[in-house]
């Protein structure tokens, strides 16, 4: 499929330049010219008032084979526990699957996890595809991704969906290469275009400063991680039953080479600032170690966790796992406090989808109050402890 | 030891903002840097090189003018830098662009270790790096937050990695060859010495077309890349805050009162 220009009827307006998000036109000699960095979305067509511009279709596209069929999750497990982020994929994945008219098919694997099945049910799962090896007692990509494929190739998957976790985001770029079909990362919504059927994948771009709907029309499975914390969680369906299929695979067959030598659990990180509800952040404006137990104490008294600004991480105030940003972590809470942070969009991109976002700062020209739900201007060490003393309160 | 770096050249997305009228992004003026995540793979691959000997080989795919990049890394001390630019590749979706990325270093040959930022700033997807490893069928490790050592076990290379994660980290052994992306917790990337930036203006670029890599023609570019673009549009805007005035105290009280319902 490629974007062409029709010479003849090209008046070299212009008006598809300013339309292609991607800077890929250029005038040549007064007629538009797309240059290599087109990715055929198709924002030129709609723009030019001459209908010069036009898409061209491969004539011999491989349709999609009609067998492949259902909705399956990946049922991420740590030590035997379901994550969260799976139900809030069997949540969005029914909703996709009776769209589709199919069935909803969870994808369980480790070891000694069959009892797990039942949760995944009363989720919502018609159907459990179980394997289980002492290969994947623990997450490794080689076994994980290999007894994925082996699934996906026996029981074609329409829609395959993932947790855009470490875990998720490690293996199914893995298993959609294997398989060399589309995969869309860190989705944040889901739908299915009632006209043909296919999935649409709506992810951010640019930092966050585009969205863009990918689709992928010709191979199956459409595979897509999701993003934690945007979708709503299945609500269980106590007493809810299922289908498991056990499905038996030799260890060999799916063994890697890599080697699990430790895995250590950081005291300090136990609370896992991705899946936190309410997060407080500290940035510059801080101004000292000392200081920023206040930032601490805060997210106590409001029962959350400890988020930082780059700013604060660099001059050691606060370890790298509690970063929040562009090189940091993408954070989706309920509320995100900000104290002393100016919003740096390196700051902004990682916070920007919080339900709530409060900021406290001293100069009412920050950035950060532009996106602020609720601004509070004024001197960090006579707000933060009215606020302590006010949420400590019963 | 030869370890090849994967870098991509993005814009500078603290740069970029979206024209409210027309709907789209305003590049004018918008810088190209390497992407944050890739200077911390360079370096990784420079301090490697300074503990085992052996050569740093970056390569990039993208237009001509990602030269710059390249150019940009040998002033760090890079050894050789190549730049895979065909129309061909144009329009390349992930699975296209780790495939032509995997054809480049087939050709570049004796690689030991090839490593990749955890993902680039401009598409976030992080699948490039998983690609390429498939492709070449070596194994992974990624979120890569510290090369702890190369050990030798029955005569066979591997490095004890520390993978990050939700909860903290993994160690992992990783026989070479492999692919491993990087953290920014890694190390703190040099900057640029004169003696480098007199050698990068002189150096030579190698650049190698679809044709040069043995690229199959239904693998990369549109055809190669089954993933579309169907729509790009504005996220919706926050709706407008509220500043809230007063002595803190009276703040502290009127805030918990509107948080009640939230959570």
């Amino acid at each position: 499929m490629a974007v062409e220009v029709i010479q003849e009827k090209c008046v070299g307006c212009g008006m598809c330049l300013r339309a292609c998000p991607f800077g890929a036109i250029e005038l040549e000699n007064n007629i538009a010219v797309i240059k290599d960095k087109c990715v055929a979305c198709g924002a030129c067509i709609e723009s030019c008032k001459f209908d010069a511009i036009i898409m061209r279709k491969h004539e011999q596209v491989n349709e999609p084979e009609d067998n492949f069929q259902d909705v399956w999750v990946f049922a991420e497990q740590k030590d035997g526990e379901i994550q969260p982020v799976v139900f809030e994929l069997l949540g969005e994945g029914r909703k996709l699957a009776d769209k589709r008219g199919q069935k909803l098919a969870a994808v369980l694997l480790g070891e000694k996890v069959k009892d797990r099945c039942q949760e995944l049910f009363e989720r919502g799962a018609d159907k459990v595809y179980l394997l289980e090896s002492a290969e994947l007692k623990q997450y490794r990509d080689e076994p994980y991704s290999r007894a994925m494929v082996k699934l996906i190739r026996e029981y074609k998957p329409e829609i395959v969906l993932t947790g855009a976790t470490t875990i998720g985001r490690s293996l199914i770029p893995r298993v959609a290469v294997e398989l060399k079909t589309g995969l869309t990362a860190d989705c944040t919504a889901l739908d299915i275009d009632e006209e043909n059927g296919l999935l649409l994948q709506t992810r951010p771009a640019f930092g966050g400063n585009i969205m863009a709907t990918i689709i992928c029309p010709h191979q199956r499975p459409q595979m897509a991680t999701v993003r934690h914390k945007v979708m709503k969680e299945a609500q269980p369906q106590p007493g809810r039953q299922g289908e498991i299929i056990e499905v038996k695979c030799k260890d060999p067959a799916i063994c890697g080479l890599t080697r699990i030598v430790n895995v250590v659990r950081e005291a300090e990180e136990t609370v896992n600032i991705t899946e936190a509800d309410i997060i407080v952040s500290g940035g510059r404006g801080v101004g000292s170690p000392e200081k920023f137990e206040m930032v601490e104490k805060l997210a106590q008294a409001v029962g959350g966790a400890v988020g930082a600004s780059r700013a604060a991480v660099d001059s050691g105030w606060i370890s790298y796992s509690h970063q929040v940003g562009q090189t940091g972590k993408t954070v989706c809470p309920k509320i995100y406090f900000a104290c002393g942070i100016s919003g740096q969009i390196q700051h902004l991109v990682g916070m920007q989808s919080a339900d709530v976002i409060i900021a406290i700062n001293k100069d009412p020209d920050a950035p950060i109050f532009k996106m602020a739900t609720y601004g509070i201007v004024g001197d960090l060490f006579e707000v933060i402890p009215a606020l302590i003393k006010e949420f400590e309160k019963k | 030891m030869n370890i090849a770096v994967c870098i991509k050249q993005v814009p500078d997305t603290t740069e970029v903002r979206i024209n409210p009228e027309t709907n789209t992004l305003i590049r004018d003026g918008v810088a190209s840097i390497i992407n944050p995540f890739d200077t911390y793979a360079i370096e990784e691959a420079l301090c490697l090189r300074e503990r085992f000997g052996g050569k740093v080989i970056v390569l990039t795919m993208g237009p001509p003018q990602a030269e710059a990049a390249l150019r940009e890394t040998i002033s760090l001390g890079v050894d050789e830098v190549v730049l895979l630019s065909d129309r061909a590749f144009a329009g390349s979706d992930t699975l296209a662009t780790s495939y032509a990325l995997a054809q480049g270093i087939r050709k570049i040959g004796d690689v030991d270790l090839i490593l990749c930022g955890k993902q680039a700033i401009d598409g976030d997807t992080a699948q490039v790096g998983p690609g390429i490893s498939v492709w070449l069928d070596i194994p992974q490790v990624t979120y890569v937050k510290k090369i702890e050592e190369l050990r030798e076990e029955q005569e066979k290379k591997m490095f004890r990695v520390q993978r990050m994660t939700e909860e903290g980290y993994d160690v992992l052994d990783v026989p070479l060859p492999c692919l491993l992306t990087v953290v920014k917790e890694i190390n703190e990337p040099r900057l640029p010495s004169l003696k480098g930036m007199m050698r990068a203006k002189k150096a030579e670029v190698l650049k190698w077309t679809a044709a040069d890599i043995g690229c199959e023609d239904q693998k990369i570019g549109l055809d190669g890349s089954p993933t579309q673009v169907k729509k790009i549009f504005s996220p919706p805007a926050r709706p407008g805050g509220e500043i809230l005035c007063g002595e803190p105290a009276e703040i502290a009280a009127k805030l918990k009162q509107y948080l009640k319902g939230v959570n």
